[in-house]
């Protein structure tokens, strides 16, 4: 393999056989004969899981999970893997740590790979949290020595130190969770393979992780990274490959990669209940028609540029005529925090009871304002006359991605790194020169 | 620069499907002792968890077996031999057999019940079924007292015979490594194995002169019966400990039988290695 190279994927195959539902029987006799015949049916069932020499492209039996992958990595790259459920993602890492074997293609891999596809792999109930943290060091891949001199830190991390003596079948799942990732975290491979992971323990232990994975990218170590979080992706990763159906579609840089995988189907930014009626939101005045997330130019979309307003806008109808309706929405980012709940504001229609009719209400985001992200919207109607009452409470409705597309005029300038944070606003800076100094001393 | 040159220092791994028989990559082995050390470890730890007798049963086990032999070969049934008293005969037989059939069980059980392993990490294979093996010697170690108490009480000294006794525990340990590593690589895609086990287990004890003496078996018998190489190591046993004549003629085509099983259930394994994951 070239020098300058850490993994070079070369047209991988991987084909698994499916399921074959098996015929029944409606008579007595045909059951005894299937039953005696069975066991050379289960013997082929069987010895055709892995036995793929007689199949062709028509088979309709068998899924080809990788159908033809090639890639390389070089050192340092921190490499983003996305795509749908059913893409491929999982597959390739379980051939790129070794855990199964392709049918068809090479991997050459240089240097020590870690994987962390399930933490606590192989941890014991039985055993105590020490016995534990060396048996599971040593199954993900790292010498006894290298525990010895990492235990301390290893303990700290985990946060258990007092039931270090106990059997883990008596831990609460948060601690063995906890002890498990902290193992995981502590090794020192040249490649280390993440497939999301994050989202263990309460939030002080999430934010330890993140500061953990960040560290490893920074190290120059090779990493590999799945998840289906776009705004994770974007951060750690240098450089993303999309997976469909067993093969890769597209490779570039994150935010490329990330935009043409969340533009790749519209229909997310849009909600309508138009067709089934039935199970539109609705309460004792109002019913909602649809929801949406508009560009400038009133369409639909999903992707929404970071320097370019955005509409969420809301379609609905009212049937009981006098009420005072007043819709909110919230954002919420992709780690589920409420960005903002916003409250309709508008002077023309506020406290003004409305006559029966159909509306459609719409909130401008500015331009400048929200960061990069996916943001999902959760809204809810209220009327105010004459009772209080809430209409609908829906979560997660529709969601868009805010992008930047890095041309140098939004708030993030010529910077090319990610950029932390919620909101993006584009300040208005100042600054005045109130002395000049000749001949400054250095 | 000096990262290039560190990158191209490390060993590159090649995976691809590749068809026929293997090599066996025992090095590979040697660079996983550490993981290797504390799977065998936690097989010891593991075995009597929770247990109020602990490791006694280590004992216990054999010395019932043997109690419910002695009474029925050897008191009722009345078989023959020679000039050993029956209890002392049937006891340095059963503490080996008690090592191997526990041993083969749990080496052909390795890959189905470490599956949760099998399916998330790479290491060597080879070291399922390689572990119980292993981690039964402590309870094999433990029953030794039994032998020991038992010559004491029969008043049986240690003759030169002894010095070889270390050759038939390797064959001991070979005996059921070489059946585990053939079985484990066949139950992880055939459960059937596993219901298979009990009567297997039961046919291979009185296929050898564990419960009877060898002598009863007709000579023209003689040399098939010497294939089983778990004749080899009861004659062995009795032989080293006993004091008695070697019987070389059961020995040693036993024993050439049992490193041919090891061997071929090595190349076996490694054959079939690849597709353990896939067929869970």
């Amino acid at each position: 393999m070239n020098p300058e190279l850490s993994i070079k994927v070369d047209d991988v195959h991987k084909i698994y056989r499916l399921g074959v539902k098996e015929q029944s029987n409606d008579s007595i006799a045909s059951s005894v004969m299937g039953f005696l015949r069975s066991p050379v049916k289960n013997y082929q069932k069987y010895r055709s899981l892995y036995n793929f020499s007689d199949t062709d492209s028509t088979d309709k039996s068998i899924l080809r999970a990788l159908n033809g992958v090639s890639f390389e990595v070089k050192p340092g790259e921190v490499l983003g893997i996305i795509g749908a459920n059913g893409a491929g993602k999982s597959t390739l890492l379980k051939v790129l740590s070794r855990i199964t074997v392709p049918t068809k293609g090479t991997l050459s891999i240089r240097g020590r790979v870690s994987s962390l596809l399930e933490v606590g792999t192989g941890f014991h109930p039985e055993l105590t949290g020490r016995e534990n943290i060396y048996l599971n060091g040593t199954i993900l891949g790292m010498k006894k020595k290298e525990i010895d001199t990492r235990f301390d830190e290893i303990v700290e991390f985990s946060g258990v130190e007092q039931f270090l003596e106990t059997p883990v079948k008596r831990y609460s799942s948060g601690m063995r969770v906890r002890l498990a990732f902290s193992v995981a975290a502590h090794l020192d491979p040249e490649i280390l393979i993440i497939d999301e992971v994050l989202a263990v323990g309460d939030a002080e232990f999430q934010r330890k992780c993140l500061e953990k994975m960040e560290s490893v990218g920074e190290e120059g170590k090779t990493v590999l990274f799945v998840s289906h979080s776009m705004p994770a992706i974007t951060r750690m990763c240098s450089r993303v490959i999309l997976l469909n159906a067993g093969r890769v579609i597209d490779d570039g840089t994150a935010t490329e990669v990330v935009n043409s995988y969340m533009a790749r189907d519209g229909d997310i930014a849009i909600r309508d209940w138009k067709n089934r009626p039935d199970s539109a939101p609705s309460g004792s005045g109002c019913r909602l028609w649809s929801v949406s997330v508009r560009n400038e130019q009133g369409e639909v979309s999903q992707v929404v540029d970071i320097r370019q307003p955005a509409y969420v806008q809301f379609e609905y109808e009212i049937f009981k005529a006098g009420v005072v309706p007043s819709i909110s929405f919230s954002l919420i980012n992709a780690e589920g925090l409420n960005i903002c709940l916003v409250l309709e504001d508008d002077e023309q229609w506020k406290n003004h009871p409305r006559e029966n009719g159909r509306y459609i209400t719409r909130a401008k985001i500015p331009g400048n304002f929200l960061a990069e992200g996916t943001l999902w919207v959760n809204t809810s109607m209220w009327v105010t006359m004459p009772k209080r009452e809430r209409q609908w409470w829906e979560r997660n409705v529709v969601a868009f991605n805010v992008v930047d597309t890095l041309k140098g005029d939004s708030a993030r300038g010529a910077w090319m790194n990610d950029l932390p944070g919620f909101i993006r606003p584009k300040l208005k800076w100042e600054t005045d020169m109130i002395e000049k100094i000749e001949n400054a001393v250095c | 620069m000096k990262q290039n040159e560190d990158q191209s220092a490390l060993p590159v791994i090649e995976i691809s499907n590749s068809k026929g028989w293997a090599a066996l990559n025992l090095g590979e082995l040697v660079h996983y002792r550490d993981l290797f050390f504390f799977l065998v470890w936690r097989n010891i730890k593991v075995l009597y968890a929770q247990t109020i007798l602990g490791f006694m049963w280590a004992i216990l086990n054999p010395v019932i077996l043997i109690a419910i032999f002695t009474v029925i070969f050897g008191k009722v049934a009345k078989v023959p031999t020679g000039d050993t008293p029956y209890l002392l005969f049937v006891t340095v037989a059963m503490v080996p057999w008690t090592y191997m059939s526990e041993a083969m069980m749990a080496s052909s059980q390795s890959l189905v019940s470490d599956q949760s392993i099998l399916g998330k990490v790479y290491f060597p294979r080879l070291i399922y079924p390689f572990t119980p093996i292993l981690a039964k010697l402590v309870d094999f170690a433990i029953a030794i007292s039994i032998i020991v108490v038992i010559m004491i009480y029969y008043g049986v000294a240690p003759t030169w015979n002894l010095l070889l006794l270390p050759l038939f525990i390797l064959l001991m340990i070979i005996v059921p490594l070489g059946v585990g590593l053939w079985l484990s690589a066949l139950a992880i895609r055939y459960r059937d194995v596993k219901f298979a086990m009990g009567f297997f287990i039961r046919m291979a004890m009185y296929s050898a002169p564990i419960v009877y003496s060898a002598v009863t078996i007709p000579e023209a018998y003689r040399f098939f019966y010497s294939l089983n190489p778990i004749v080899a190591v009861t004659e062995g046993y009795r032989s080293t400990l006993l004091g008695l004549p070697f019987e070389w003629q059961y020995i040693i085509p036993g024993a050439i039988v049992a490193v041919l099983i090891l061997v071929s259930g090595a190349f076996y394994f490694k054959k079939m290695e690849r597709i353990f994951v896939d067929v869970i």
